[in-house]
């Protein structure tokens, strides 16, 4: 399809509010009489609190003070279970866990106060890795600690491993990641007996939020609103976690009559008690051919889910998905949990589990090649899945495919071959401490909700023509960074043949816009984005239907027609909402068929030096080549990528939680340490247009997560060509590469 | 923040953005804090507070700093300069341009201080490499572009004409 404006690289919608500093985000409010609230936290992992002590020297009746008793609702922050309080009332389960709000006008005063309560916790025996969590000595949620499993089983594997000439095993282990997002959680909250409740907020999803507070509050739809601010950032952490923030705002506000409360927390409270990317562990065995075929995938697939259920099952559930990549084989069996233990809750970020399973594989597949006798790319161009082949939930891939072209691409990009010869002659020969390698990781994602998710969502999106010719999208889908309103725009746009000018995005307020789904799983571009296709084309149908539009018009056609029809029957608006396309199936109890509507495909390539002496790593090139459908806009999407990409490194290399007692005790930007400007290597991003038959503007899929995938495999692969050592957990820090280096001399 | 520190307010004068400006707060106080609630220059913003992230990035008599470890006694007679002061009214300047048009604004959190280092870095080096650029923004984290926008946004900035800080 010929577009106008789509692929196009048109200004930011809000760009120029953000480069002058005018953009409004929810620190930058403030309200008449508004107080500032904090929280009082769960000083151990796992316990009965026995006292609250409110010490001396702090004008205690000053104090709004809300704990447990105050709350109108149910005490539950409504998600996928009922499991986790707002406030713990009798136990804790994980540090940090919040137990008591304080509310005053003065900040200085209150953080005083924070300081000056006490909570006596009576220890109970806590669990803190997955491994002990399996193990199951301490029972720390529902019978044996696993919040969700799920078995995925295609052919039969267990017959494999006689017929096979090589079974290939592994494990391999992630750590925790803070997302890190540059704006910390915060809200403002009012809430009276009679207005109801109102937050505004740093958010993902207004309608998470929306359907917590009414939980909470025991209240109608209609009494409950939601409103987002301008969002500093949020891969995946600020999916759930303003649920929580947004219900202690306004129970602080409610207590102390409807006044305006206002949470923001500091870095460190905000590193310590939000979530973060969920720990794993995965095993494989792999049954192969002599020639290089996959015969058989055994996955065990484990990921940490931390004290409460929040949204594991489907972090897992993608996990799971993702866990046999683009490759085909006849039969796969994965098992996967997701466990509790006794630290705050992980959560969404970026990627939602697939980060973790491919990169088990990824590294696993190169020790599967070499076991074979074959490189790792020859091994993986004998596998990768085509065209009419299926996956591991055996659904068939009815878009034209291509990994083998894609790791072409990426290997003439870097000049692969030659490099791979070469950095293993000179590793070999010379004497230096500095050791190159190149390594490369090929795998998918795919966009939307996983199964029959988008069938529960049923998002609904909503456009309104104004009189003047404008037209205002109506959606709760956020923009984060990552460009919604700008390509919502283009999308509309391109529709309706109008100036990108005359498109505009509604602020995303529960009580304005339909519930279009949460700005999560690489979804908002490929299904958000048809319904703006198909809500702008609803508004051009009855315009024309209404005898004032002709086939082809101008913009000033458009305007006159949208001012005549908003004259003649008041407002124009059209509405449209989720169907499924066609053939889609799945099946949620055998866990097989259609996963995704679409996937993007991936290789990406990393070029390392190790130096042995330092025992630094340094990725000095990477390239990131993907098949994305429709690229609706050329910048915005690079940025994606390489952000995407910049967060996969750090999630390698840099980013270490160091835990102690179930706390995060590096919850400092000073020590947990994200990629500088000076860290990274160029980043450079190139795109395949597949167009996908029910995308929107020509055939977009979904790109968001997609870069967090290939990051860190392609980084091992380099590191193990670089050094010859096979590391299989990551993040990889020096420390580990020096222990590894000494084993193996 | 601590509460432990000198309890009376001083008087600070100072310009900011151009305009003379007499502030009234304690001596510790941090700048930050006096721009962001007390002048409601809300523009420039607060990330960690321990001066790691560079968000909260001003001008103080033309050098960089992190708005949040400057108490405010340490600004009399200074000339600040916050993202407010950067457009020359209702016209952009080059680098605030160029992060629109080269895709160096994403959440838009980090900018106003990734702004104000660019322009410093230009205004000390008006022809940087690219070693420059990447060290010149060191100080000033984003989480959302990897960068490389922000590098392509500076040398935009500094091909065209008039660049000054």
């Amino acid at each position: 399809m010929q577009t106008e404006i789509v692929g196009r690289p048109v200004p930011r919608k809000e760009g120029r509010s953000k480069v002058t500093g005018a953009a409004r985000y929810v620190d930058d409010l403030r309200m008449p009489g508004m107080l500032y609230g904090a929280t009082v936290r769960s000083p151990a992992p796992r316990g009965r609190i026995r006292a609250i002590t409110f010490g001396e020297g702090v004008p205690w009746d000053e104090f709004t003070i809300v704990t447990a008793k105050d709350i109108p609702g149910e005490n539950a922050v409504a998600l996928i279970l009922l499991d986790q309080p707002y406030l713990a009332a009798e136990f804790v389960n994980h540090t940090e866990e919040p137990i008591l709000l304080l509310a005053h006008e003065d900040k200085h005063l209150l953080e005083k106060a924070r300081r000056a309560v006490s909570v006596e916790v009576e220890p109970l025996p806590a669990v803190f890795t997955l491994e002990e969590s399996l193990a199951a000595k301490e029972i720390i949620w529902g019978e044996d600690n696993v919040f969700k499993k799920y078995l995925v089983d295609k052919g039969n594997v267990d017959e494999v491993w006689d017929k096979a000439d090589l079974i290939v095993e592994g494990e391999y282990t992630t750590g925790a990641q803070e997302q890190l997002y540059i704006e910390t959680n915060g809200v403002i909250a009012v809430a009276n007996a009679d207005e109801g409740v109102t937050v505004w907020g740093s958010m993902q999803c207004p309608y998470y939020v929306h359907k917590a507070l009414l939980k909470l509050f025991a209240l109608p739809a209609e009494r409950v609103r939601v409103v987002q601010c301008e969002t500093g950032g949020g891969f995946g952490g600020k999916e759930e976690y303003p649920s929580m923030i947004g219900g202690h705002a306004a129970l602080l506000s409610l207590k102390a009559g409807g006044r305006p409360v206002k949470i923001i927390y500091d870095r460190a409270e905000d590193m310590a008690a939000t979530t973060k990317r969920h720990p794993s562990r995965t095993r494989h065995r792999t049954a192969v051919t002599r020639e290089g075929k996959l015969l058989g995938m055994e996955i065990e697939f484990v990921v940490d889910g931390g004290a409460y259920a929040t949204l594991s099952a489907v972090v897992l559930s993608r996990g799971t998905i993702h866990a046999a990549g683009p490759y085909s084989c006849p039969n796969v069996r994965i098992r996967s949990r997701a466990v509790a233990t006794n630290v705050p809750p992980h959560g969404a970020f970026r990627g939602f589990g697939a980060p973790q399973s491919i990169f088990a594989l990824e590294r696993h597949l190169d020790k599967v090649a070499e076991a074979v006798g074959l490189s790792p790319e020859e091994f993986r161009r004998r596998n990768f899945i085509r065209e009419g082949e299926t996956t591991a939930t055996k659904q068939v891939i009815k878009e034209r495919v291509d990994m083998a072209g894609l790791l072409d691409r990426a290997f003439e990009l870097t000049d692969y071959q030659s490099k791979r010869e070469r950095f293993a002659r000179e590793n070999a020969e010379g004497n230096g401490t500095q050791k190159r390698g190149i390594g490369f990781a090929s795998f998918m994602h795919g966009a939307g909700f996983t199964g029959s998710g988008e069938d529960y969502l049923k998002s609904i999106v909503g456009a309104e023509a104004l009189a003047d010719g404008r037209v205002r999208i109506l959606a709760a889908s956020t923009e984060i960074g990552q460009g919604t309103n700008t390509i919502f725009a283009q999308i509309a746009s391109e529709a309706l043949r109008i100036d990108y000018d005359l498109i505009e995005m509604a602020q995303p307020d529960t009580g304005n816009v339909p519930d279009s789904g949460p700005t999560v799983a690489s979804r908002t571009c490929m299904i958000v984005g048809s319904l703006v296709e198909s809500a702008v084309l609803g508004l051009r149908q009855t315009l024309q239907g209404a005898g004032l539009l002709t086939e082809s018009y101008t913009d000033g056609e458009w305007r006159e027609a949208c001012r005549v029809y908003v004259e003649q029957f008041g407002a124009l608006k059209s509405f449209s909402q989720y169907k499924p396309p066609p053939g889609v199936r799945w099946d949620d109890e055998k866990y097989e068929g259609d996963a995704y509507g679409a996937f993007a495909w991936a290789v990406y390539v990393a070029e390392v030096t190790v130096d042995t002496l330092t025992y630094e790593v340094r990725v000095d090139d990477f390239v990131a080549v993907q098949e994305v459908g429709k690229v609706v806009h050329p910048i915005l999407a690079a940025g994606q990528i390489e952000g995407g990409v910049a967060q996969a490194i750090g999630f390698t290399l840099y980013e270490n939680v160091v835990w102690q007692n179930g706390r995060m005790v590096n919850n400092q930007m000073t020590n947990y340490v994200m990629p500088t400007s000076a860290d990274l290597p160029p980043i450079r991003v190139y795109f395949e247009e597949q167009p996908y038959e029910y995308g929107p503007a020509g055939g977009a899929k979904g790109i968001g997560e997609l870069p967090m995938d290939g990051g860190a495999p392609a980084i091992l692969n380099a590191i193990e060509h670089a050094t010859g050592v096979r590391f299989t957990h990551v993040p990889l820090m020096p420390e580990a590469l020096m222990r590894g280096l000494g084993e193996s001399k | 923040m601590s509460t432990t520190h000198a309890t009376r307010e001083v008087e600070v004068k100072c310009t900011i953005n151009g305009a003379p400006q007499t502030l009234r707060a304690l001596p510790l106080a941090r700048l930050l804090d006096v721009l962001r609630e007390d002048l409601q220059l809300t523009g420039t913003k607060e990330g960690c507070g321990e001066g790691e992230c560079g968000a909260c990035s001003v001008l103080v008599d033309g050098e960089l700093v992190n708005s949040c470890l400057v108490p405010v006694l340490q600004v009399e007679g200074a000339e600040i300069k916050t993202i407010e002061g950067v457009a020359g009214g209702a016209e952009l300047h080059a680098v605030q341009e160029a992060f629109i048009e080269c895709g160096g604004a994403q959440c838009g959190i980090c900018t106003p201080g990734m702004v104000l280092a660019a322009v410093s870095l230009l205004a000390h080096t008006p022809q940087p490499t690219d070693a420059d650029i990447r060290n010149g923004l060191a100080g000033n984290l984003c989480r959302c572009t990897g960068y490389m926008k922000i590098f392509d946004a500076v040398v935009r900035a500094c091909q065209r004409e008039g660049v000054k800080a």
